[in-house]
């Protein structure tokens, strides 16, 4: 298990991500003292590049039907995502001291309702990526050509049937305003023998493999998709790094 | 009330460009032209009900208004979870609409059986459950569901009445056996079987087409002390509601519908009311039956 002892990534998260808030402060917020499991960090980054470069998404937009979508589907990867919430803007720092308390806002999963900039509830894994194709549906049959739906998975979420019900027919009906990006920390019980994006592959889609970490690469896989086709980008997080 | 749905939903699509439609397969032949007038909105993702529950809940987040079409136990029972959180949880809405009611295709076997669909949604909060009695009843119920904002499901049948009983759900007496009597309520297609079997009998038989939200008040004005629930899907399913809007007055129920148990048996869905008891000599065994103590 990834601990918050490994503080050296923790100091490059506390860089400030748009001059308001460091990540780093406001993720020691919500941890308040506990251990996270390695799926968070494994997480940050990705959310990091997101938030900063590649989502139009601002708190005065969070109602705007043009604005991308970014739909949380590992919902139990919060810590992070609660943190940016709060370094952009979309929610006070101050609802990060009492995650899962009684008058909390913030659950160990997110719930759309209750928290502004949240576009999904989630929790129960496999249900991200059918959301996200039906708001991909919703966008184009309403002529909103410009925004992008983003679903953030895990290797071990791609477990579960539904994904796989949601893959498949994204790339039959080219859902080019789709883009779903894999964390893969290798946590799937029995793996994924061939590479996970070839599950996607095979069905139409266009991937990009790159290293979960590296901002550049990840930038430019999540800005990689030509337009026709739903898009993948794993973000691949090797253990101890 | 399969092609009345067909051809309303078709309408509705062409009148409200909110209205969009989701299907598993099942009746995408008939939706055909409709799919070709509005690609983007009749949205037919294959045998998937998982992913069918899951795109109406994007649709609806986006603004429009989802109608779910598929076999009762594939809509309902197969995809309850997304129907908890991919709409429910949400706060996203959807009209559900269902074939294949209980054991209207009982030749196929238990996998197209769904006495329990109507108990499922119960579980759930805020949902409208309509339950036509006839084909003439479905384009209004299906025109006021899309039309409202919360969550509903219809649940259509091969199995039907007489003729329609319009109104918007509330009981309506078909048959008022005067002060003291018994109160029958029927709902759906039981109503003919409940007013053959209690002919005679000092029953008064009221209609509704929509079990949830149970019209209590009505329930309420109308019963004197025995109730008597006649539902086509799993027995005991308005029981609840029943006794909770009855808690202050001494009352008796018997709930009546179909039974937990695997038959086993193939054969027609009038073979199914019979050896359930629903058709109108086995109505009327479980009700004299019932009635014979207050009788004495």
């Amino acid at each position: 298990m990834t601990t918050l002892a490994t503080t050296t990534r923790v100091a490059e998260a506390a860089a400030p991500l748009d001059g308001r808030k460091p990540v780093g402060q406001l993720l020691e917020r919500v941890r308040a003292g506990r251990q996270f499991t390695s799926n968070v960090l494994s997480t940050l980054d990705v959310l990091q590049v997101l938030y900063d470069r590649v989502l139009r998404i601002t708190p005065a937009t969070v109602d705007d039907p043009d604005r991308d979508r970014f739909l949380l589907s590992k919902g139990h990867a919060v810590a992070g995502y609660y943190a940016l919430l709060a370094a952009k803007g979309f929610i006070p720092p101050d609802w990060l001291d009492d995650q899962g308390g009684p008058e909390s806002r913030l659950g160990d999963h997110p719930d759309r309702t209750l928290i502004p900039g949240v576009e999904i509830g989630s929790g129960s894994l496999g249900h991200g990526l059918g959301l996200g194709v039906g708001t991909a549906l919703g966008l184009r049959a309403q002529g909103l050509l410009e925004p992008r739906v983003y679903v953030l998975l895990g290797d071990a979420e791609l477990d579960e049937g539904s994904n796989h019900e949601a893959i498949a027919y994204a790339g039959a009906v080219g859902l080019a305003n789709l883009t779903a990006i894999v964390v893969d920390n290798f946590s799937a019980t029995h793996g994924w023998p061939g590479g996970l994006a070839t599950r996607f592959t095979a069905n139409g889609w266009t991937a990009a493999t790159v290293d979960g970490r590296d901002h550049t690469a990840l930038h430019t896989a999540l800005t990689g998709h030509h337009g026709h086709r739903p898009h993948l980008v794993v973000a691949v997080i090797e253990e101890g790094k | 009330m399969r092609d009345r749905f067909v051809e309303t939903t078709t309408a509705l699509l062409a009148e409200d460009p909110r209205t969009a439609l989701v299907l598993a397969d099942i009746s995408a032949a008939a939706f055909a032209p409709a799919a070709r007038r509005h690609p983007d909105r009749v949205l037919n993702v294959g045998i998937r009900e998982q992913l069918m529950l899951g795109v109406a809940g994007g649709l609806a987040l986006t603004g429009l208004r989802p109608i779910v079409h598929s076999y009762a136990p594939f809509l309902v029972e197969r995809a309850y979870e997304q129907i908890k959180l991919d709409l429910d949880h949400q706060d996203a809405s959807a009209v559900l609409v269902s074939v294949g009611a209980s054991y209207d295709r009982a030749a196929a076997g238990r996998t197209h059986l769904s006495p329990a669909d109507v108990s499922l949604i119960d579980t759930l909060h805020g949902w409208t459950v309509h339950v036509p009695g006839h084909p003439d009843e479905v384009p209004a119920l299906l025109r006021a569901a899309v039309a409202a904002e919360e969550s509903a499901y219809l649940r259509l049948s091969t199995l039907s009445n007489g003729g329609p009983h319009g109104g918007d759900g509330a009981l309506v007496v078909v048959r008022d056996a005067g002060p003291g009597a018994a109160l029958l309520v029927a709902v759906g297609p039981t109503l003919d079987a409940a007013l053959a079997a209690t002919s005679g009998l000092p029953v008064t038989v009221a209609y509704t087409h929509r079990p949830h939200p149970f019209d209590t008040a009505g329930l309420r004005a109308l019963v004197d002390r025995e109730v008597i629930l006649v539902e086509p899907y799993l027995a005991g399913t308005s029981a609840r509601v029943v006794s909770a809007a009855l808690t202050d007055r001494p009352h008796r129920l018997l709930a009546l519908g179909v039974t937990r148990e695997e038959l086993r048996r193939y054969g027609s869905a009038e073979d199914h009311t019979r050896w359930h008891g629903l058709d109108a000599s086995g109505l009327r065994r479980s009700i004299t039956g019932f009635l014979s103590p207050a009788l004495v």
